[in-house]
């Protein structure tokens, strides 16, 4: 990429996920990632992390599901899944029913489970576990993001990471460097006379206060943005309004909707050759305090719907298969229902790591359904195991600058 | 700390605690002063005439299949479905329009405690029910917080949202328990997890009749067993675990926090500001009191104090100055309201999660500023602006400023402005998408 184009998306912040991330985001259209794609294509060969965040904390036990062990079934009778429901992985375990394309991915070896994956003294609050997952630091709170320092120590340009949502996720936030983000939807411009005087609004005012800077240099963003109304973009977006009654009661801890559609973004943008190397998306609804299993099943149907085509049609081109997705959520559930056939906030759960280069298999063990925390499961694998097998494996750098030390791996999860 | 002029500071109070200055109600409180204008922000405002949303909608019978298994009626369904889409358009409606004419705090306060405890329709399932809790946050927003917390606790709307009423004695629920202390009531890192698990069984019991629109204990439902929450040990009950959260110190720095940061700075106040604003908050957790005692910091007239007006604040005010009632517009115009609201992220009664909207600059992004210039344009074509026809083009750009209250434009916006002086609707479209008016300086 010419310096001058390079240039055009180093300016400041368009939209900060967070009022504690240390840097803020920068907007982008599709049609200018796509010149982007033409300038300086992504290296043949180098790989690219999707991260999909499922809010309001998955309930690992109804997703990889030990539906033979009677200790599941007497500590949730009302919600368990009898050993014939699930899709049967071996080990006495199963994936949820609504998981029926993971399954076959499974069976092609291109998905690994960490079913026990968390970090020492868990949290329950899912800001706080939220914020641990995503800035890969349990013990003290810092305003980075893993992948945001991915993005400072590879030379701060903030086209190496795009989310697909409409905030920035704080996992992409770094020092000094932000991720792009691009909406779903696409921005179309009103023309004329109004539209050049907003641009004019833009324009930096020596010695303005420093919120009002942040809003011209938004008005700028925008314009910038351009009239560019995108059918990649634009066509599912109105999937994010639906009303669906399901899916809403776990909807209390956030997260967004139509993930079909922010997975079709980003299939578009490795296709193209774009030289982003992570992006982010994400699915919310899973704070299931109650009515758990109708609601559940049907989020991981969509998780399913969405991601199955999708690892599919990478498996289909060069670019594509040097895609690897990776699933995750704040915390699993509490072991025992809670009266409300539902699960409280709980601790370790699985996480999904798939694609063309994944090794598939079990890494770890299933967390023991006897030996609890006070009520809870205890983790098997830390979290940041995966995350420094990732960068290393995936993003092709240095774990330990990222993970500030971090010496466990997950080695297994790739193809040697 | 440079401190700003009486006039803006002034500015800065109806900004803050109503939704800015409706056509000449600056220059008079202005006159007035500061003081005298807290004094009647903060007077008791008439009570209000909650719209009348009609019945809830029933739940959709379920048909009985021919296994014998039930199964939903799409049509029925459908029908509860408008009918609640039908019922929030009114209730948000008439929200807005007590935002634009009601000048007294007590709306600002509303919409800051529904920030607070936040509440969504998206799985309430029932404008009744949200109205019923916006009336309850209007009514005890302004006195004491321990009334407002405990009215909070056992309110319908939330005990839908967080599975209060799915809390019983057989299995205790912990969604309300943990997010009353770590969001409402004591912040994150103040309780154990055994605190939260204690406190749920203390919240057993209530249950929520949707035909009534009311709460209710059902002692066969509710633990009456000894329960340990944050050191205090007794046969807890709602009232008794309020008391228990509201007792620890943390308990009114952390609210006095949430205050300050949407209605003074977005930098947290320092210890000090703390010990006086909890001081003033009292043992009787007074919110005027502490609304009183934010007016008089040196902070609330600092010039750096400024805050980006959250969309909703943004689009209330500019209606207020234009004398624009929400219900009064017609049904294409209402509906880009509302979809200009969801454009820019900030739709009432649908907070994104329980922890409130995002504040500051998480609001400018380029597709919600997209959405504001949309809204604007709509906005000032609907405002009667006859009043700045006379006016020269040059006149035409103060008198913009001086009808929505800004105290000075910068050469950038003079100029910019200047450029659609020519056509009012355009000139009044831009200037409320200014840097200026967009933050509440």
């Amino acid at each position: 990429m010419n310096r001058l184009t390079r240039r055009r998306f180093l300016v400041g912040s368009g939209v900060l996920g967070a009022g504690a991330l240390a840097a803020g985001a920068t907007a982008v259209t599709l049609p200018q990632l796509m010149d982007v794609a033409q300038e300086s294509p992504l290296a043949d060969g180098a790989g690219v992390l999707v991260v999909i965040t499922l809010y309001g904390g998955n309930d690992g036990l109804n997703t990889v599901v030990p539906a033979g062990d009677s200790a599941y079934q007497d500590a949730r009778p009302e919600l368990a899944y009898q050993p014939d429901e699930v899709l049967d992985i071996g080990n006495g375990l199963g994936l949820s029913p609504g998981l029926a394309g993971l399954k076959g991915l499974w069976d092609q070896q291109k998905l690994a489970i960490v079913p026990g994956a968390g970090y020492p003294k868990p949290d329950h609050s899912h800001f706080r576990s939220m914020s641990i997952w995503q800035t890969a630091s349990p013990e003290t709170s810092v305003r980075t993001g893993w992948l945001g320092r991915w993005l400072d120590a590879t030379g701060g340009d903030p086209l190496g990471a795009v989310s697909v949502e409409p905030v920035l996720p704080p996992l992409f936030a770094g020092a000094n460097t932000a991720a792009a983000t691009l909406p779903v939807r696409g921005l179309k411009l009103p023309r004329g006379k109004l539209v050049e005087a907003v641009r004019a609004l833009g324009s930096a005012q020596p010695g303005e206060d420093p919120q009002q800077a942040r809003v011209a240099k938004s008005l700028t963003d925008l314009m910038r943005a351009g009239d560019v109304l995108s059918a990649a973009t634009g066509e599912r977006g109105g999937e994010q309004d639906s009303d669906d009654e399901e899916r809403d009661k776990g909807a209390s801890a956030g997260g967004n909707g139509a993930l079909g559609a922010q997975l079709d973004v980003v299939a578009n943008l490795v296709e193209a050759g774009v030289p982003s190397r992570a992006y982010s998306v994400s699915l919310g609804g899973f704070d299931t305090h109650a009515d758990e299993r109708a609601t559940q099943q049907r989020l991981l149907t969509e998780l399913d719907g969405a991601l199955t085509p999708f690892v599919q049609r990478m498996a289909g081109t060069d670019r594509g298969k040097q895609v690897t997705v990776l699933v995750y959520s704040e915390f699993g559930r509490r072991v025992r229902a809670n009266g409300s056939d539902g699960t409280d906030h709980g601790t370790a759960g699985p996480m999904f790591v798939m694609g063309e280069q994944v090794q598939g298999g079990m890494i770890g063990a299933q967390p023991s359904l006897t030996d609890l925390d006070d009520g809870d499961l205890k983790h098997d694998t830390d979290f940041r195991d995966v995350y420094a097998t990732l960068l290393d494996r995936v993003l092709g750098s240095d774990p330990g600058q990222v993970l500030g030390g971090h010496q466990g791996r997950a080695d297994a999860l790739f193809r040697v | 700390m440079t401190p700003v002029d009486e006039r803006t500071a002034t500015r800065r109070l109806l900004d803050r605690l109503s939704f800015g200055p409706a056509p000449g109600e600056l220059d008079r409180r202005a006159t007035a002063g500061f003081a005298a204008t807290l004094d009647e922000l903060l007077a008791p405002a008439p009570a209000a005439a909650l719209p009348d949303l009609g019945p809830p909608a029933e739940k959709p019978k379920k048909k009985k299949k021919k296994d014998g298994n039930a199964e939903k009626d799409p049509g029925a369904a459908k029908e509860a479905k408008e009918l609640r889409a039908r019922q929030e358009a009114t209730a948000v409606s008439w929200w807005l329009d007590r935002m634009v004419a009601e000048p007294s705090a007590t709306e600002r306060l509303t919409w800051f405690w529904h920030g607070h405890f936040a509440t969504s329709e998206q799985k309430v399932r029932s404008p009744v029910l949200m109205l019923r809790q916006n009336d309850t946050l209007r009514r005890l927003g302004s006195g004491s917080f321990t009334e407002l917390a405990n009215a909070m606790l056992v309110d319908p709307a939330m005990l839908v949202w967080l599975d209060g009423r799915k809390n019983t004695v057989k299995a205790p629920n912990e969604n309300l328990s943990r997010e009353f202390m770590e969001l409402f009531a004591l912040g994150v890192g103040n309780y154990t997890e055994n605190d939260v698990r204690e406190a749920a069984r203390a919240l057993t019991g209530w249950t929520v009749d949707r035909e009534q629109g009311s709460a209710a204990l059902d002692p066969s439902r509710q633990d009456t067993g000894t329960k340990t929450v944050l050191g205090v040990t007794a046969a807890h009950d709602a009232r008794s675990f309020v008391d228990a959260v509201l007792a620890q110190p943390a308990s009114a720095r952390f609210v006095a926090g949430r205050l300050w940061a949407r209605l003074v700075s977005a930098d947290a106040p320092p210890p000090d500001v703390l010990d006086r604003l909890t001081a003033a908050f009292g043992p009787g957790r007074d919110i005027h009191a502490l609304v009183r005692a934010l007016a008089a910091e040196p902070a609330f007239v600092d010039s750096a104090s400024t805050l980006v007006k959250q969309p909703v604040e943004w689009a209330a005010g500019l209606m207020r100055a234009l004398g624009i009632r929400p219900s009064a517009l017609d049904a294409e115009a209402a509906k880009s309201l509302s979809g200009g609201l969801r454009g820019m992220g900030q739709v009432p009664l649908r907070p994104p999660s329980v922890g409130g909207w995002p504040s500051g600059p998480a609001w400018l992004s380029t597709s919600a500023e997209l959405a504001r210039l949309r809204l604007a344009e709509l906005l000032a074509g609907k405002a009667d602006l006859n009043g700045l026809k006379g006016s020269s083009e040059q006149g035409r750009v103060e008198a913009v400023r001086e009808v929505l209250g800004v105290g000075s434009w910068t050469e950038r916006t003079r100029n910019a402005l200047a450029s659609v002086a020519g056509d009012p609707a355009s000139l009044m479209a831009a200037a409320v998408c200014s840097p200026e008016y967009v933050v509440s300086g």
